[in-house]
């Protein structure tokens, strides 16, 4: 585990790293989501207007 | 095109950045003079990188889009921005991180840094004029102007670290035919720069998916597209 030893950086660069983990991570998945949704409702609605 | 391409540009990006994770933290070499600080600029550099380059995309987008009235590209532009935000929130942050142990600060009103923060500023007055005109023709109009107009801050943070004398560092690895960076430092920083550019094409299409169906939901052809694949 020496490898993962960065001394007193250490915080630094893992916070830098898990931050920048969690901000792409959020972009996929709130990227996804609101596609997701958009599609749904436009599904629906077009199955309201066939079914009128 | 966007569903063949966006998975592509996914599983790369993940390929990519994977790599150059391991490569940045675990192999390259601790720097002579930050030690092991240095391994920030695996996420820095192409998080800023990204930060102008989707604002470039934006911006060039909203201009054709403006001049050849290409409903498409607006949405393209709309795609790009929070992706484009969230790059340029990464890189002042991380850029910040970085600062503390090799400054001794947080945060100091340099050029480059201040520049960035405008760019910050940028992302989130295009996607607040946008949110804030009811009218899609009206808010795409007003949006790209604002765009382009901004388009004069990329210059200024690429080349504010040689117009003016500040604490950030010049350009490392940008230096053609010499980066001033040694092999093993800059193999997975290149690998990161290309992971996080495929990220932000996969983002693009997927966000811009999103963007076209909100904005062509009462239209024919998408009915049709719609119906075909439910």
């Amino acid at each position: 585990m020496e490898w993962l030893d960065y001394g007193k950086h250490a915080p630094y660069v893992w916070s830098s790293v898990a931050l920048t983990a969690v901000v792409l991570l959020w972009n996929v998945v709130a990227a996804r989501r609101r596609l997701a949704e958009l599609t749904e409702r436009a599904r629906r609605r077009l199955i309201a207007e066939e079914n009128a | 095109m966007s569903t063949t391409l966006a998975p592509w540009f996914g599983w790369l990006a993940l390929l990519l950045i994977v790599a150059g994770t391991i490569g940045g933290l675990f192999l390259a070499p601790a720097d002579y003079q930050q030690g092991d600080g240095f391994r920030i600029i695996y996420v820095h550099v192409p998080s800023a990188w990204l930060s102008m380059f989707a604002y470039v995309v934006m911006a060039s987008s909203a201009a054709v889009g403006l001049i050849w009235r290409i409903k498409l590209c607006h949405s393209l532009a709309a795609a790009a921005a929070p992706v484009g935000a969230s790059f340029t929130f990464l890189a002042l942050a991380t850029g910040s991180i970085w600062g503390k142990p090799m400054w001794g600060t947080w945060w100091v009103w340099d050029a480059r840094l201040t520049a960035e923060l405008v760019l910050l500023f940028l992302y989130f007055g295009y996607m607040a004029l946008r949110a804030a005109i009811d009218d899609e023709n009206r808010a795409d109009r007003a949006s790209a102007l604002l765009a382009i107009i901004g388009v004069i801050n990329i210059p200024i943070i690429k080349y504010s670290v040689e117009w003016w004398n500040t604490l950030h560092q010049p350009a490392t690895i940008s230096k053609i035919g010499k980066p001033s960076i040694d092999t093993e430092m800059l193999i997975p920083l290149l690998l990161m720069w290309l992971g996080f550019t495929c990220y932000f094409f996969f983002l693009l299409l997927v966000r811009g998916r999103a963007e076209i169906l909100s904005r062509e939901r009462n239209k024919q052809w998408l009915k049709d597209a719609l119906g075909a694949t439910s």
